[in-house]
């Protein structure tokens, strides 16, 4: 009893009451994660879940807002948090390739992954921006209406009018320019590796069907979408 | 002292005394002199003073600037670099920034061999058990930087060390830098074995 009334307190200390509850809400309705509530609570009563989100932030922007490195980090902030279990599963099970972020997933265990999905899906910074400028009404117009005669569809039809994805289809809006390009230009190396069946087969004649140019366009679109 | 230094010396005050007898000498061939004094004739660097060759030029803009501004605050930065950059202009620090990433850097190469593999495996997988990330994901995989973000590679390990060491000591460097969160998980033995490691990358 007096455990459970400790982690009361710390709950009700937590700035982001209101999101706690609504996850809360959510992972009691079956509808975020398969993961029990207890481990998701006890989790983000420990001190390691502080550890590991200054860990994620550290590379992925100090609001996960994404980060240019030497390589570019993608925004998490506002992500699906369906997507991201099942791509920090696929890391580990070597569908998507990312010798970093292999080694990452493996130090974490599900109840964790459930955890960091729930707050970074809560998070809202203003996009990190710098994207070139010059081609954001093709984008526009290929995210809204997509590429008939190249057999390219529209993009909001899968991830919504506002960019924010559902379940296991990713929030685009406000990611960095150059992350996305570095997917769709090289989704056939990165996704979908190995013989296990993976969601990312249905970008794939997407992904191959645009043009580098259009990549760029669409691209450069999203990353302006809050 | 041995004859390297001895050798040294002199040929620093005969610079000196060259830069006196030709008095209309070019600005930024003077202000760079003024750079080399402590950072080496060639700019590899020397005792404290860090090698400028082949660092990012965008790198070496926002460090002056943070010297200039005082942001960048461990004792050697308040020492000596507020002093020597306090009356550079945005022109010259865009000039001497772009001089010195154009000049070849060769590693320092005195770090302890007998840890370069276990700091190898930190640069480029970190440590996920412990939150200590991959070096490798900004820095790059030869240690090389990119924009605004420092080459490591071929650094002295005295100063690779001090760095990583004033992190966790409350010093400041940059606005919005994540380095002191990359810093906090990492030890004595982590610090020591990266910048073994880190002085023996070309």
């Amino acid at each position: 009893m007096r455990s459970l009334f400790t982690i009361a307190r710390l709950r009700l200390r937590d700035v982001d009451l209101r999101a706690a509850l609504l996850a809360l809400i959510l992972i009691a309705a079956g509808s975020v994660a398969v993961h029990g509530d207890e481990g998701v609570v006890a989790v983000r009563a420990s001190g390691g879940f502080e550890a590991k989100l200054e860990y994620c932030k550290t590379c992925h922007g100090l609001s996960a807002q994404g980060y240019r490195g030497y390589f570019a980090m993608p925004r998490l902030a506002g992500q699906q948090p369906q997507y991201l279990e099942n791509q920090l599963r696929a890391f580990t099970e070597r569908r998507r390739t990312n010798p970093i972020m292999a080694n990452v997933a493996h130090s974490l265990n599900p109840s964790m992954i459930a955890a960091l999905a729930s707050h970074f899906n809560h998070l809202d910074p203003r996009p990190i921006g710098g994207a070139p400028h010059g081609a954001l009404a093709l984008g526009k117009r290929i995210y809204e209406e997509g590429l008939p005669e190249s057999n390219v569809a529209a993009c909001w039809a899968c991830h919504g009018a506002d960019g924010k994805g559902q379940n296991e289809i990713p929030r685009l809006a406000g990611q960095l320019y150059e992350y996305t390009v570095g997917q769709l230009t090289g989704w056939a190396k990165q996704r979908g590796q190995g013989t296990a069946v993976d969601t990312s087969a249905i970008m794939a004649p997407t992904a191959h069907n645009l043009t580098r140019s259009q990549v760029e366009a669409v691209a450069a679109y999203v990353s302006t979408l809050q | 002292m041995s004859i390297r230094v001895m050798k040294r010396i002199v040929w620093k005050i005969a610079l000196l005394l060259l830069g006196v007898s030709i008095a209309p000498v070019a600005a930024s061939e003077a202000v760079v002199r003024n750079c080399t004094w402590c950072h080496g004739t060639s700019a590899q660097g020397y005792m404290v003073a860090p090698r400028l060759a082949g660092q990012r030029s965008l790198y070496l803009e926002t460090q002056i600037r943070a010297f200039h501004d005082h942001v960048r605050d461990n004792p050697f930065s308040k020492q000596y670099m507020w002093g020597a950059v306090a009356a550079l202009g945005p022109d010259a620090v865009h000039d001497l920034a772009a001089y010195f990433a154009t000049l070849p850097p060769r590693p320092a190469n005195d770090g302890n061999r007998s840890l370069t593999a276990a700091g190898r495996t930190i640069y480029m997988e970190g440590i996920p058990d412990a939150n200590i990330v991959a070096c490798y994901a900004c820095h790059g995989p030869n240690a090389e930087g990119v924009r605004d973000i420092p080459r490591l590679g071929g650094l002295a390990y005295s100063y690779l060390k001090g760095r990583l060491e004033q992190w966790g000591q409350g010093y400041h460097s940059v606005a919005g830098s994540p380095m002191p969160l990359v810093a906090r998980p990492l030890g004595p033995a982590e610090i020591d074995a990266l910048a073994s490691y880190l002085s023996f990358v070309r």
